[in-house]
């Protein structure tokens, strides 16, 4: 629709490796841009403003929040979502894995900004003490498990990549 | 031939959310949908002067705005089935009234709380909706607003409703035995007020509706972050004047629902409506401030509770006069206060009972079913009156609990009420010594002070009991398909419990079908006709047996079909892993595979008269409910100086029937628990003295997060019931009922000596000092620097 076209602003950014070009309006939301442009929507949005952590996506390999930053402040960034965590028709990604077998998750819509967060600590800290590691899963929010089999998962992840890289 | 239930079969539900491929409601978008926002009261109660929505109107991609008085002659106010309920047997036991109470979809004259829907923007984006709310003008004329809900009792009060003569919206007394006597005669009397206060259930998805309407058959498609689509079809059929047949409703993946998504709200009427009034499919999606404001709340309750007992600590009655705050709407009558009146006594054996409640209607959000719904109100104040008893009488709290019980020997045992659904209030099965008694292990003969490190150490204990696994019914139908795979529908859907899981359990041990090949269908109205939905810690109870009950019907026709193709009689054949066998072993084998490709209409030797599909449907009605318990205790270490609460232990003995899957069923109690706990010590919703809510972002509103778990040691005393088939009781809500009431007791164990008294939750470190500075002990920087105390 012409008539409510406001400035539109180009960005470029690499989605799970895909590069994706597109204008934007300036308030677009990064997680809105992934949902809805990038058609990605295992990314979610449960508070907007930045406290749930469900929308946890890795720019330039770090957690963010993608409902507090706008889809033009990540021009040129590399994302990662939890799409990109394995392919479809691979098996599942070592900290994907660990949560299932753990029970680290019942209604699912907090578990990509899990994953994601996970992701996150156990690549910059392979072996992170009790205190990272909840320090780290302390950022996001979920209401159904009572976290103890989502730390659980962090700690059964951190076996499963040790003993991949060990490979 | 149970194979399966009993096992932790790991969840089928896991891999499609693991990958981002869930489907929840937001993900939903179909061709040509457009998005709306509401324009939501900014005051708690207001006269409505005027609606300016022209600008709005012509405001970029704007597709249509409509006010209260737009839809005054297109949707009458909502009214619940459930708020006309209230059986006989309630009346006749404690003269139960309860007013029906009409909530306008989009009110045209009044505001009645913060965040009521006042109007509505649909346009291309939800970008342009909000950009269009800006440009309505909102002229309201402020009126008086009543927040508490025992200040709306008062003579005088401001009336939430003009044409009520008064804001009460409920009222019963229940009396049994003789209740001034023991009163008179009692050794110890102690006397509390005790308040549970608001919280939110913050599910982690909020609230959604998109609705389309079929191009082709005019089919109205709604699909919804809803526990109870059948309810949701079912109202929107009488709403719109629709036929049910024309409409379908769905539940998609829902992202937790807790309770509040059992209900039916505004915008599940407005949005459908809008999608047949604008010609596009309408989408909405609740954002967190809405949810704070304008999905229902859970709790607020203030009991004037007095205990009775001998010189031993035996009870000899409970008076407790209640006032229950229903918000601006009484929608779903009995529900809640009801449960409260039910679940207050628990697991003791009180010869004298006299309980009275009040339900004000106040101008704040409504107030309906979170998590225990009515339960942990109860037991807050009677585990807090328990707790203040012992101190009374001299002798240890979890003794006094002991002294108190009701004896396994007792079973089943009538309270002498009558519960919700009109039947004799019986608990059914449980051993609450036992429950005690382990809970006691797991929290006593510890070296807790070393682990305090300078801190005050309390122990407090809650016992319960909850009624699971209400009516009226729940359906299942399971259909035999190609390549002998098993479709097993049911109108309970899950917002995380497990359902595809758990269902394939009991399918899979009920038929003989190997796991893998159950797939279950729940919350859709199109794959089954009647349905209730998942509330009230019942879909294990209701839905399980309906899915037992059924697959039982089902196994006997693929025996039946198999005979008369193999030309045995039925019942010299059974079926196992899938595959059709003669018991004596003598035989050929028939794959249920081979038997569904027998049947099929495209197989030139289909025999004649065999039948059309396998296909089995069961109504599951409960009767009475089943009653689950448990016993929680909570070690705490408490700092005086700074008022902190830790909690170095939280222990949880529970009885959940026969577990069908250990580690689900393991993990809804730890869910809960973690909820009670976020109730007991960070979450709470506050409104000031004008009803305008004060804590409406997650800044203000604390969530427990990792780093508030404590150490939660779980043990079973599982009493299967003799109820239903299965044995099953319901847990979804048990862990959440326990922790404030155990936490608070642990807390002011640990502050005995400082005289104080915990009469609400939570118990923030502001909170704390107050009780400490109230108490008048020393209890300041000064008594916590350098000793540490274990209270006895």
């Amino acid at each position: 629709m012409s008539e409510h076209a406001v400035q539109q602003v180009p960005i470029r950014v690499t989605v799970n490796g895909r590069e994706l070009a597109a204008e934007v309006e300036p308030r677009l939301l990064l997680s809105d841009f992934i949902r809805h442009h990038a058609g990605l929507t295992g990314t979610h949005v449960g508070c907007e403003h930045g406290v749930c952590g469900a929308c946890t996506v890795l720019v330039d390999g770090a957690p963010q929040r993608s409902c507090l930053v706008f889809a033009a402040q990540a021009d040129g960034a590399e994302i990662r979502t939890v799409e990109g965590l394995a392919e479809p028709g691979a098996p599942l990604h070592p900290v994907q894995q660990a949560f299932h077998e753990e029970h680290g998750m019942q209604c699912g819509f907090c578990t990509s900004g899990f994953l994601m967060t996970t992701v996150a600590l156990l690549e910059e800290t392979p072996h992170p003490s009790d205190e990272q590691l909840v320090d780290a899963l302390s950022g996001n929010l979920c209401r159904c498990t009572g976290y103890r089999n989502i730390v659980a998962a962090a700690r059964s992840a951190e076996r499963k990549l040790a003993e991949a890289g060990d490979e | 031939m149970s194979e399966l239930i009993g096992r932790s079969v790991p969840r089928v539900e896991d891999e499609r959310l693991l990958r981002g491929e869930g489907a929840y409601v937001d993900d939903l978008h179909p061709s040509g949908c457009s998005e709306a926002a509401f324009l939501r009261s900014p005051q708690a109660h207001a006269r409505i002067v005027s609606i300016d929505v022209e600008e709005a109107r012509s405001a970029p991609g704007v597709i249509a705005v409509l006010t209260g008085a737009d839809l005054a002659g297109e949707l009458e106010p909502m009214v619940f089935q459930i708020a006309r309920v209230v059986p006989e047997t309630v009346r006749a036991s404690t003269g139960a009234v309860s007013r029906v109470h009409p909530m306008p979809a989009i009110p045209a004259d009044r505001a009645t709380y913060v965040g009521q829907p006042l109007a509505v923007v649909v346009a291309e984006s939800r970008y342009l909706a909000e950009d269009a709310l800006e440009l309505i003008e909102l002229e309201l004329e402020p009126l008086p607003a009543v927040v508490d809900p025992e200040a709306a009792l008062e003579p005088g009060a401001p009336l939430v409703e003009p044409e009520w003569e008064d804001n009460l919206a409920l009222e019963y007394r229940y009396r049994r035995g003789d209740v001034d006597a023991a009163f008179e005669q009692a050794a110890v009397v102690v006397e509390e007020v005790f308040h549970s206060h608001r919280h939110v259930a913050s599910p982690i998805e909020t609230r959604g509706v998109v609705a389309t309407v079929d191009p082709l058959d005019g089919t109205l498609a709604v699909s919804a972050s809803t526990q109870t689509p059948h309810q949701l079809r079912d109202f929107l059929a009488g709403a719109l004047r629709r036929a049910p047949e024309t409409l379908r409703v769905r539940a998609p993946d829902v992202g937790g629902g807790f309770g509040p998504k059992g209900a039916i709200y505004p915008e599940d009427l407005v949005i459908p409506y809008l999608a047949t009034r604008v010609g596009r499919p309408v989408k909405w999606i609740e954002d967190r401030s809405e949810h704070f404001a304008a999905t229902t709340h859970g709790r607020e309750q203030v009991h004037r509770i007095a205990l009775a007992a001998d010189a031993d600590g035996r009870i000899l009655a409970v008076r407790d006069s209640i006032v229950h705050n229903c918000g601006a709407y009484h929608t779903l009558g009995l529900v809640v206060p009801y449960n409260t009146l039910t679940h207050l006594i628990g697991p003791y054996d009180v010869p004298a009972v006299d309980v009275r409640l009040r339900a004000a209607i106040t101008n704040t959000g409504v107030v309906a079913p979170y998590r225990g719904a009515g339960r942990p109100e109860a037991v807050f104040a009677m585990e807090r009156a328990v707790t203040r008893l012992a101190r009374a009488v001299g002798i240890d709290a979890a003794e006094l609990r002991a002294r108190n019980l009701i004896a396994p020997e007792a079973m089943p045992y009538a309270t002498g009420m009558i519960y919700r659904d009109g039947t004799e209030q019986v608990y059914d099965s449980g051993d609450y010594p036992k429950l005690l008694a382990r809970a006691r292990a797991l929290v006593e003969e510890e070296p807790w002070a070393e682990r305090a490190a300078g801190r005050r150490v309390g122990v407090g204990y809650a016992a319960y009991v909850e009624g699971t696994g209400v009516g009226p019914f729940e359906s299942a139908a399971l259909t035999v398909l190609g390549g002998g795979r098993v479709r097993v529908a049911t109108g309970a859907s899950s917002q995380g419990q497990s359902h595809r899981t758990t269902l394939a359990q009991i399918a899979a041990d009920a038929l003989g079908v190997p796991f893998e090949r159950i797939e279950v269908v729940g919350g859709d109205t199109a794959a089954i006709a009647a349905g209730f939905g998942t509330i009230a810690s019942r879909s294990l109870v209701v839905a399980g047996n309906a899915v037992a009950k059924a697959a039982a019907e089902l196994r006997a026709a693929v025996l039946d079909a198999a005979g008369s193709l193999l030309g045995a009689p039925p019942e010299s054949l059974t079926l196992a892993d899938g595959t059709i066998r003669p018991l004596d072993g003598d035989g050929p084998e028939l794959p249920l595979a081979d038997l569904a490709g027998a049947l099929s209409p495209f197989n030139p030797r289909r025999p004649a008269g065999a039948p059309t599909e396998l296909h089995a449907k069961a109504i599951f009605n409960p009767g009475p409910v089943t009653y689950a318990a448990g016993v929680h205790a909570a070690v705490v270490a408490v700092d005086p100086a700074t008022g902190a609460v830790e909690i170095l232990r939280y222990a949880v003995s529970h009885d959940c029937g026969r577990p069908v899957n250990p580690a689900i069923a393991e993990g809804q109690v730890l869910g809960g628990v973690m909820q009670g706990i976020g109730g007991a010590l960070y979450e709470e919703l506050v409104y000031d003295p004008d009803g305008q809510l004060r804590t409406g972002s997650f800044m203000d509103y604390l969530l427990p997060t990792a780093g508030e778990m404590p150490e939660i040691r779980l043990v079973h005393v599982d009493c299967p019931t003799p109820l239903n088939p299965l044995g099953v009781k319901g847990l979804g809500e048990g862990g959440a009922i326990g922790p404030p009431a155990a936490i608070a007791n642990a807390v002011e164990d640990a502050l005995a000596d400082l005289g104080v008294v915990v009469r609400a939750c939570p118990l923030t470190p502001d909170r704390v000092r107050a009780l400490i500075r109230a108490g008048g002990g020393d209890g300041g920087a000064t008594a916590g620097a350098g000793a540490t105390e274990v209270a006895a």
